[in-house]
């Protein structure tokens, strides 16, 4: 049974009962789509980073940091991977926790790992393919994710790029034992609140947007329309929709709904998750900010791994579903 | 020994939503100490601390990684002078 029928029942009554829109017109069609995907990603974005926040609470970086710093070069990308996809990245946090990791003598592939990961698998993207896409999508979406993170780390550890870091980096080296302010239930319960509210916050325009954007190209936009330009059989879609993504960070929350409309057009799927993959791990902004305390040679590198797994990982999408 | 109230942060919006939540917090506390800004990412390192911002009372980390309500916040200034 679909979880979500009851969301339909109400869409579908303040639809044709309330504004009372004539039912199988255009119009109806897409304030249906518009009512229904509004309220099923609300809940869902409430619902899921409430309790990731939760969860996270118990997995400060700090203490992910402690985790990755007894762990030997290979197991640590795996783990740094998985615990990447709990913790929240925003570019302010980018320089703290590169900084953290690499002093704390936590291998530099590993960290990498987690500089992919964390941004690539949040929980704000994990929602909307959720919700947009299933949960088979999402669950691609999230092996794939890891896999590219895995990879791109254990590349560049295998590089020996140590030189490429700012000289200033290595001059500290910190205990990874940190001092931290005990939580109790009440505060994780706060903090998660919290959290939820300020990512609603910050994203709901966005979604809102992207759905209103979505709902009209479903309901006006010829079903093939997009089949002709970035169907799986055009090559050059992917590697487009990659360089799209990297400069469009911000604005994620609001891509994902349009993006599930222009899927629904004949986009392909795998040119989908890739273009959200480049949204999302390749930004723009956390490049300036690691050009800090790394040369631009090594962000390239970085960039360049990551977008070549991504780029992979679309055509491979394209060519399996 | 001086007292001190600092917000290290590495000059992201939510540290300097932070600083002035942390003024405004002293404030109503009524109380007679300088609130510091510092934007010193290696000073949150050796802190061992790898979130920002940061709120030390008396070089103590009290408040790490996001900014509470006022009512936490004068909490954890009162609870740590």
């Amino acid at each position: 049974m679909n979880i979500f029928y009851p969301i339909q029942l109400l869409a579908d009554w303040l639809t044709y009962s309330v504004f009372c829109i004539v039912s199988d017109t255009t119009l109806a069609c897409a304030v249906n789509f518009f009512i229904y995907d509004t309220i099923k990603i609300f809940i869902l974005l409430i619902v899921i980073i409430f309790a990731v926040s939760i969860i996270r609470s118990f997995l400060p970086p700090e203490k992910i940091r402690f985790i990755l710093s007894h762990k030997n070069k290979y197991t640590g990308n795996v783990i740094a991977s998985l615990l990447g996809i709990i913790t929240p990245f925003c570019s302010c946090s980018a320089i703290p926790l590169f900084l953290g990791f690499v002093q704390a003598g936590v291998p530099l592939g590993t960290t990498f790992s987690f500089l992919v990961a964390s941004p690539m698998i949040n929980e704000v993207a994990l929602v909307l393919l959720l919700g947009l896409f299933g949960w088979k999508i999402a669950l691609i979406y999230i092996v794939s994710g890891l896999v590219i993170a895995i990879l791109s780390g254990t590349v560049i550890g295998k590089m020996k790029v140590e030189n490429l870091v700012e000289s200033f980096v290595y001059q500290n080296s910190i205990n990874a034992n940190a001092d931290q302010p005990n939580m109790t239930w009440s505060d994780r319960f706060a903090y998660a609140k919290k959290y939820t509210w300020d990512i609603i916050k910050k994203v709901w325009p966005f979604i809102i947007i992207g759905i209103a954007l979505g709902a009209w190209i479903h309901g006006y936009v010829p079903t093939d329309f997009l089949a002709r330009y970035a169907g799986a059989d055009k090559w050059f879609a992917v590697p487009l929709a990659v360089l799209i993504g990297i400069p469009l960070y911000s604005n994620a929350a609001g891509i994902i709904p349009l993006v599930s409309a222009l899927t629904e057009k004949g986009v392909a799927m795998g040119t989908t998750l890739a273009f959200m993959m480049a949204v999302t791990a390749l930004s723009l902004p956390e490049f300036m900010i690691l050009k800090r305390v790394m040369k631009i040679k090594l962000i390239l590198i970085f960039a360049g791994i990551a977008g070549v797994g991504i780029v992979f990982t679309g055509y491979l999408f394209n060519w399996v579903l | 020994m001086n007292k001190t109230i600092e917000v290290i942060g590495s000059g992201c919006p939510t540290c300097k939503k932070l600083y002035k939540e942390t003024l405004k917090a002293v404030s109503d506390l009524g109380l007679e100490i300088k609130v510091e800004y510092i934007n010193d990412v290696q000073k949150i390192i050796s802190m061992g601390i790898m979130q920002s911002p940061v709120l030390a009372v008396n070089g103590k980390p009290v408040l790490v990684g996001f900014t509470p309500d006022m009512e936490k916040i004068k909490k954890a200034i009162q609870d740590n002078l």
